[in-house]
């Protein structure tokens, strides 16, 4: 996944636990025992990431699907 | 599945067996492709498919007796395809010089006598396999027999543009030599590795070749019980003379490189297809006459008879399968994608998706002249994949969790009839008729229970099917153990089961519980008469595809629509030949688009409201836009809709509320207990639009994990706020799945903006 997962619009949220802006950085993601990284936005301070709905639904569905049949 | 059992169902389909054409053509010409490529006009290519096969075609081609005729299918509806003409047609309108390219040359001489069909064959196939051949023609002219033979077809310049190619090929040419003596025949066999005689051409006496009834004679092609003489071609048919010529020219092969002179030779000649084609609404249409019969087809008209090829296949299954059409293929090549995806070792699983598309309906089986079963494929193919940890976990998770939900404390239950301690009887509606229509399930255990003596006791709950269709062995032998725990408890009465499904399930894994149907109860014991309103028009009747084989079944459902007063109709593809809803063998789960177009060509059959004895079928039916009522909307009408062929498909939220209700208010009715009041989450109202619902259903995202996503949050797990909207972002990871919702506080509880899931984990920065 590639850091064009994240549009201008994703950072205007906060999160409400730290009232924190949103920053853009490598995050881990797992799924059938594979571990990659890439770039999504996440909470500076409590680390809570977002995964917006672009992503859930296009590269993580595509990516969920090549792991499943790998 | 190892090799052998791959070779086993391989065999099972005839899809590639060859059509009846080439296989009655001794020299096995591809003509239905050959037909196939005039009726497109396409000669060159035409020309290319008898090149395969057909040993000079610029001669053969002109004069080919075609006995594929007597085979041709569409002599049963009409006259055989002329195919013998339009290869002519074809070889006339075709330039006959062609590159050859012939194997490394063998420093072995070969003799070949007389220049008939079957020694032109011969020398044909000698030389481009390396051979020094030699043609020994008595006559002045090479193919003087032949001419002489098929005039007009034949001329001296047919015959010099193939003996060009064969002198192409390094062929040589003796004329004005008769072997007329023993001495000059042993010279010959002297001088040459091998000989071949031809007696199309030349006689066969001064070489004392026997007559065809002479054993020597049919050792194998060509034999004369002579080493290294071969002598064939006496034969009436020109294109039995060019094959003999073949296996004689196979024979000498064998011979002169010292291998078996028998072996694998099965499938020369003749033989009869195992391809099946359907006829069955083909219109009858005779052969085409020529403008003129001497100068042969014209364009057009070679097009137009070529057109009525029938092009022969099976499909018998493809054919009513929307899974099968889907997926390009047919089952041959279907069982050679899934052994291959069973022994991939590295790489992409690519029949992943199919192996989990298939209803498991068996329609294909009922319809194959082979009984071809891909559902037993398919089966066996994922309950491998679950023993090996294969199983994709989106395939059949969300039938999984609804199957759990069922057995959960929020649906399964059993009871005696209230007031008693022993059943003679037990109703087990099932779990989805429960979800879809609670209130008919309610009437018919009170009609049941007022009207069989014995006691009628109720189970709700899951027969295991989504575990059984998913492959999961295990856990679906677990849900029949627990099952028939319960059954053992209430004493064993008889199971009337609502579900096809169940009905299945029971009677191939179950089989001492002796489960019936509810129709053929209903058809013993009587309905209730009042309140049923009949519909004005006729039901085509569908059957489920758990009921293929229950034709007992099948007969009381239509007894019961007589008998209440119902015209019915019948599908095109019914009783055992009916068609899937799109639910079967959790095809929903694993491809729903592909469920989608199944259950909409099914509703595309007939322009009748449909009766469906299944409540997935129904739902699934009514799902696709098309009006649907189930046998239960009849027999058990609903005062309060006066429309059920029109009732939605509810929704999986709905589908999981309605059963929880339905044990509540049973409990609560008709055992006095009074059910748990709602807890934690649970108690979350939730306001979401008709937008956000069909958001929901197609994500398979229930109102449950969205009240699961809000309680976390509002109790301090982790959200975001967007300040434009003021909605929250909050998240929750529910077993393997995490849920997203987009939400807002409303007076009454949280209004809902959107919701979506994703399977993989995020471990964070």
């Amino acid at each position: 996944m590639k850091n064009d997962n994240v549009r201008p619009d994703d950072l205007k949220w906060r999160c409400c636990q730290c009232q924190s802006d949103l920053v853009v950085g490598q995050v881990a993601v797992t799924y059938m025992n594979n571990r990659f990284t890439t770039d999504l936005p996440h909470c500076p301070v409590c680390k809570t990431v977002m995964i917006t709905e672009a992503v859930a639904m296009g590269k993580m569905a595509e990516v969920e699907q090549i792991l499943e049949d790998k | 599945m190892d090799q052998n059992e791959l070779r086993q169902w391989e065999n099972r389909c005839i899809q590639e067996e060859p059509p009846p054409c080439t296989a009655a053509c001794p020299l096995h010409v591809d003509a239905r492709a050959f037909v196939g490529q005039v009726n497109q006009g396409h000669w060159a290519d035409a020309l290319k498919i008898l090149h395969r096969t057909l040993p000079l075609p610029g001669i053969l081609g002109r004069i080919c007796d075609a006995p594929c005729r007597l085979a041709c299918n569409r002599k049963e509806v009409g006259e055989a395809i002329r195919i013998g003409d339009l290869e002519r047609a074809c070889v006339q309108r075709t330039d006959g010089r062609r590159r050859v390219m012939p194997l490394p040359k063998k420093d072995i001489a070969v003799a070949v006598v007389g220049s008939g069909l079957s020694s032109l064959t011969v020398a044909w196939d000698l030389a481009r396999k390396g051979y020094v051949v030699t043609i020994i023609e008595p006559t002045e002219n090479i193919g003087a027999a032949l001419i002489k033979r098929h005039q007009p077809l034949l001329s001296a310049e047919i015959i010099s543009v193939e003996a060009d190619l064969l002198a192409h090929l390094g062929v040589g040419f003796v004329t004005l030599t008769e072997i007329g003596t023993a001495d000059a025949c042993r010279r010959c066999l002297n001088s040459h590795a091998a000989v071949y005689v031809g007696l199309d051409a030349v006689s066969g006496m001064p070489w004392e070749i026997g007559s065809r009834e002479d054993p020597n004679r049919n050792r194998f092609a060509g034999a004369t019980g002579r080493d290294g003489l071969f002598a064939a071609g006496d034969h009436p048919s020109a294109v039995w003379q060019a094959a003999q010529g073949r296996w004689s020219a196979t024979s000498m092969d064998r011979w002169l490189q010292k291998v078996s002179m028998t072996a694998g030779r099965e499938k020369e000649g003749p033989f009869e297809t195992r391809l099946f084609t359907r006829l069955q609404g083909i219109s009858h249409l005779p052969a085409l006459s020529m403008a003129d019969e001497a100068d042969g087809f014209s364009d057009a008209e070679a097009t137009e008879e070529a057109a009525r090829c029938l092009q022969c296949q099976c499909l018998e299954c493809v054919k009513v399968c929307a899974f099968l059409e889907h997926f390009g293929s047919y089952p041959k090549k279907y069982a050679r994608e899934i052994y291959n995806n069973e022994s991939l070792v590295l790489g992409e699983r690519k029949a992943n998706r199919m192996i989990n598309s298939c209803s498991l309906c068996g329609l294909c089986e009922a319809v194959c002249p082979h009984d071809f079963a891909m559902q037993d494929l398919c089966l066996a193919s994922r309950q491998s994949m679950v023993d090996r940890g294969r199983m994709p976990p989106s395939a059949h998770d969300f039938a999984l969790q609804d199957m759990a939900f069922s057995q959960s404390e929020r649906f399964a239950m059993a009871r005696h009839a209230p007031g008693t301690t022993a059943s003679r009887h037990l109703f087990f509606p099932g779990c989805q008729l429960c979800a879809s229509s609670p209130g008919q399930v309610r009437l018919a255990y009170d009609h049941l229970r007022n009207t069989l003596s014995g006691g009628v006791a109720l189970m709700l709950g899951c027969c295991g099917a989504p575990a059984h269709w998913a492959g999961r062995q295990e856990s679906f032998s677990a849900e029949l153990a627990r099952w028939k725990g319960t059954w053992a408890e209430l004493g064993h009465p008889r199971p009337i089961l609502a579900c096809a499904s169940c009905l299945r399930m029971f009677k191939d894994h179950l089989p001492e519980a002796d489960v019936v149907s509810l129709w053929e109860v209903l058809e013993e014991i009587g309905i209730r008469e009042s309140g049923i309103i009949l519909p004005k028009a006729p039901l085509a009747v569908h059957d489920p595809c758990t009921t293929r084989g229950e034709p007992a079944l099948q007969n009381a459902v239509r007894r019961l629509l007589t008998h209440l007063g119902v015209e019915a109709e019948e599908l095109v593809l019914g009783r055992e030949h009916t068609e899937c809803c799109g639910f079967g063998g959790l095809m929903q789960n694993a491809n729903p688009a592909l469920a989608r177009e199944v259950a909409d060509r099914r509703g595309r059959r007939s322009d009748s409201d449909y009766l469906a004895y299944c409540a997935m079928c129904r739902d699934n039916l009514a799902a696709v836009g098309k009006r649907a009522v189930h046998l239960l909307d009849l027999l058990f009408p609903d005062p309060g809709n006066s429309d059920p062929a029109g009732r939605p498909r509810p929704g999986w939220s709905r589908r999981q509320e309605n059963r929880t209700r339905l044990k509540e208010e049973l409990c609560r009715d008709l055992w006095g207990e009074q059910p748990a009041t709602l807890a934690g989450y649970r108690k979350i109202t939730l306001r979401v639009s008709p937008e956000v619902e069909t958001i929901l259903e197609s994500r398979r995202i229930l109102k449950e994990d969205v009240r699961k996503v809000i309680a976390h949050a509002e109790s301090g797990g982790p959200r975001f706020r967007h300040p434009d909207t003021g909605q929250f972002l909050a998240v929750f990871r529910s077993s393997h799945v995490t849920f997203w919702v987009a939400y807002s506080p409303v007076a009454d509880g949280f209004s809902v903006h959107n919701a979506y899931a994703h399977r993989m984990e995020v471990l964070g920065p």
